[in-house]
């Protein structure tokens, strides 16, 4: 194998200049070579971006990349890609940080265009949805500093970085929904938290039973055969007890005009609640009620949001609460509520329509479920009292009423449930007291 | 009474027609799909549609048992597939203590042999019946959970359990099989793609007709009618619960046993109750809305005859 290398490695130079120091590929050569150091930078780049990559990976690229040899940058692409990726949603986090890292010469050149909005159309935009970087993989870049391998273009750090930079700001001007933007620091707090958020919801008691030694009640089928086993001289009792399960979920999420802010932290929150556990359905309403639970279930938030943006064509619109309520009812209610599901209602109280209706389907609504919470934004104001025509509609129909507006509050609301499961009567009785004083 | 299996569609539909069903084009063919190709055949619909109703039919036509399993949450293996005679068993272990005949790999096959197995709904309609295989009505599986949805993929896609004491049970002839759900939550694909799929929507007007016809034959033609014209009207609306077929049935009798002739406001305000089963929806229609459909329903008659 030693033979073939150094051929590859002229293949290699010969393309690219003919003043680099000679690429070297095996760490205990530590003669200025660099292949070892840039593949393990890369390493440490898809890591950042979310891929499972460790430090043994990074030696079975080397390791691979030793047996393949230093060819064409093809072969070299799709070492490393066997090497890196294992799954299908991984490849296209991959590919961005391949040609990002390892520079394509004419990745670069269309990062150039982006930097010039002027000759920016918007066909080209949607021509390449591909240029348009992974915000993952734009801040897992800006750690790692990219190898110096084509030496006329030493000095592009600087500039892939005001690249990210352009890509923020790109979507500002084009003004289109895109939501997927959501960073890795902000990813990775938010998961963090809703990981602990799923959690404290109480199990339910099911019918059904587990081992137990507990002496709840005799499981005579595992008695018989155990004691068949021993032959049948003595009989040892095995017992059962009931089995419990967290219970179903429903998430009714408004994405209205007034709740814009929120709507992107609360989609990563659904997806990770989504990719938890399981039964849980979600929905999205503004004018109209989507049902989003499919899309959750990529297990890539990025794709999974990339396909809401896609689909829900209403978002910070109008807020239509009771109309909405009321298409879940009718349509939802019956088929995704069943066995003592737990609805979490997310949204600030405030109705285009005048709260009409609302009463009445939230009445229903809690009705149908086993409890309803009503998760508010707006209650980070101190003097918050729900006051509209549609707080006051719901504050009467739900059984826990908190704030959800940062992901401090997420998780002050995860202790909160962890520790006790559910607003007492008192404070609800308060709330509803303070929803009534205004009335007067 | 026919007792052979129908060879095309149209002998399906004469022969629900024979067990006074009154099936439309499309439920006839999933059905005689099912049963050609051997394949169960899934029905979803709202509550009172007559779901059960087919398997009920489908027996008494074709001559064979129906065995019902009526899901519920924590249906399990022991009260769905088999059971073991556990006081049969104690019983029998002592009895081998005293005469102390057998051995302990003896006592083990004994035990678990055909003797103290308690057969239940699924492992039933796995056996051979003299009339032909069974038809196995699995009723209300919304209403149980995953795992035994999980366990049915067993049984049926190959008709055979597994009992791990005795080994696997194949059926000779497989059952025939009819799945109903309320959806009262989904069942997974798994399940419904080694189905046919059909889903019963309420009948239309004259359809339904036909069915107070043949299953309420007392009743006065001309409340037939207006039954009908009344329920079509509130399915109509936007209530909370539509009435189903059986809640139009039920009505007709009890129109009948009262001794009515025709709709009057006052007689549909004192038995609202047959038909909406939600108070928001009776107060909706109690009183003026019931007047005003009550008419409607008449100046439709008057335009059609």
């Amino acid at each position: 194998m030693s033979d073939t290398t150094p051929k590859n490695f002229q293949l290699a130079e010969d393309k690219t200049a003919t003043n680099l120091p000679e690429a070297n590929l095996f760490m205990h050569q530590a003669d200025g070579g660099r292949m070892a150091d840039n593949i393990m930078h890369f390493a440490r780049v898809l890591r950042k971006a979310g891929l499972p990559v460790g430090p043994g990976k990074t030696l079975d690229a080397i390791e691979a990349i030793c047996a393949v040899g230093l060819g064409t940058r093809e072969d070299f692409y799709w070492t490393l890609h066997a090497v890196f990726v294992h799954r299908r949603d991984q490849r296209e986090i991959f590919d961005q940080a391949f040609h990002v890292f390892w520079r394509n010469p004419n990745f670069l050149e269309k990062m150039m265009q982006m930097m010039l909005p002027s000759f920016k159309t918007d066909d080209m935009v949607q021509e390449n949805p591909r240029d348009n970087m992974s915000p993952r993989v734009t801040e897992a870049m800006k750690g790692e500093k990219p190898p110096p391998i084509l030496p006329d273009l030493d000095n592009m750090g600087e500039e892939v970085e005001l690249d990210a930079s352009m890509t923020f700001s790109r979507q500002e001007v084009l003004s289109t929904k895109d939501f997927e933007k959501m960073t890795n620091a902000e990813l990775a707090e938010a998961k963090r938290v809703m990981s602990q958020l799923t959690l404290p919801i109480g199990e339910v008691m099911t019918r059904r039973y587990k081992r137990s030694h507990l002496n709840k009640k005799v499981d005579m089928r595992s008695t018989l055969r155990a004691s068949s086993r021993r032959g049948g001289d003595m009989i040892w009792l095995r017992h059962k007890t009931p089995r419990t399960l967290p219970p179903p979920l429903v998430v009714l999420c408004d994405i209205s005009g007034s709740m814009e802010k929120y709507s992107r932290m609360f989609l990563h929150f659904l997806h990770s609640l989504t990719n938890d556990r399981d039964r849980v359905h979600s929905f999205l309403f503004g004018t109209q009620l989507n049902n989003i639970t499919r899309h959750l279930r990529y297990k890539d938030p990025d794709e999974a949001i990339a396909k809401i943006g896609e689909n829900v064509k209403d978002w910070s619109g109008g807020t239509r609460i009771g109309q909405s309520l009321h298409e879940f009812n009718k349509f939802w209610g019956r088929r995704v509520l069943g066995q003592g599901a737990w609805v979490l209602l997310i949204t600030d109280g405030l109705d285009r329509q005048g709260a009409e209706g609302v009463e009445m389907e939230m009445e229903r609504l809690h009705k149908s479920c086993r409890r309803l919470v009503w998760l508010n934004p707006l209650l980070r104001y101190n003097e918050y009292a729900p006051k509209t025509k549609g707080a006051k509609a719901l504050i009467k129909h739900v059984d826990d009423f908190r704030p959800i507006h940062n992901l401090e509050s997420l998780s002050q609301l995860a202790k909160a449930l962890a520790d006790d499961h559910v607003m007492g009567h008192k404070t609800m009785a308060r709330w509803r007291q303070k929803a009534l004083s205004e009335q007067d | 009474m026919s007792l052979s299996m129908p060879s095309s569609v149209a002998e399906t539909l004469s022969l629900m027609e024979q067990g006074n069903y009154v099936a439309d084009r499309s439920l006839t063919n999933a059905l005689f799909l099912a049963l050609k190709l051997g394949r169960p055949l899934f029905l979803e619909g709202e509550a009172g549609v007559g779901k059960t109703e087919i398997a009920k039919v489908l027996s008494q036509c074709l001559g064979r048992k129906l065995i019902r399993l009526q899901c519920y949450e924590g249906l399990d293996v022991s009260s769905a597939v088999y059971e073991w005679n556990y006081a049969r068993q104690m019983v029998e272990i002592r009895m081998s203590e005293a005469s102390q005949e057998m051995n302990k790999k003896q006592l083990q096959t004994n035990l678990f042999s055909d003797q103290f197995l308690i057969k239940r709904p699924i492992l039933q309609a796995l056996e051979e019946q003299e009339e032909g295989p069974p038809i196995l009505l699995i009723d209300e599986l919304d209403r149980t959970d995953e795992p035994f949805e999980a366990f049915l993929l067993e049984v049926l896609s190959d008709f055979q359990v597994t009992v791990p004491e005795i080994g696997t049970i194949k059926a000779k002839e497989p059952p025939i099989v009819i799945i109903t759900s309320n959806r009262t939550r989904e069942i997974h694909d798994a399940i419904k793609r080694r189905c046919f799929y059909h889903w019963v929507d309420y009948p239309n007007a004259e359809r339904e007709l036909d069915i107070l016809k043949r299953k309420a034959p007392d009743a006065p033609e001309q409340l037939s009618e207006q039954i009908v014209g009344f329920i079509n009207k509130l399915r109509n609306l936007d209530l909370f619960k539509l009435p189903g077929v059986a809640e139009t049935i039920d009505w007709a009798h009890a129109l009948t046993q009262l001794d009515r002739m025709a709709l009057d406001p006052d007689t549909i305000n004192d038995t609202l109750g047959t038909i909406l089963k939600y108070q928001d929806d009776i107060q909706r229609i109690q009183g003026t809305e019931a007047s005003r459909l009550l008419e409607e329903v008449k100046t439709d008659m008057m335009k059609a005859s």
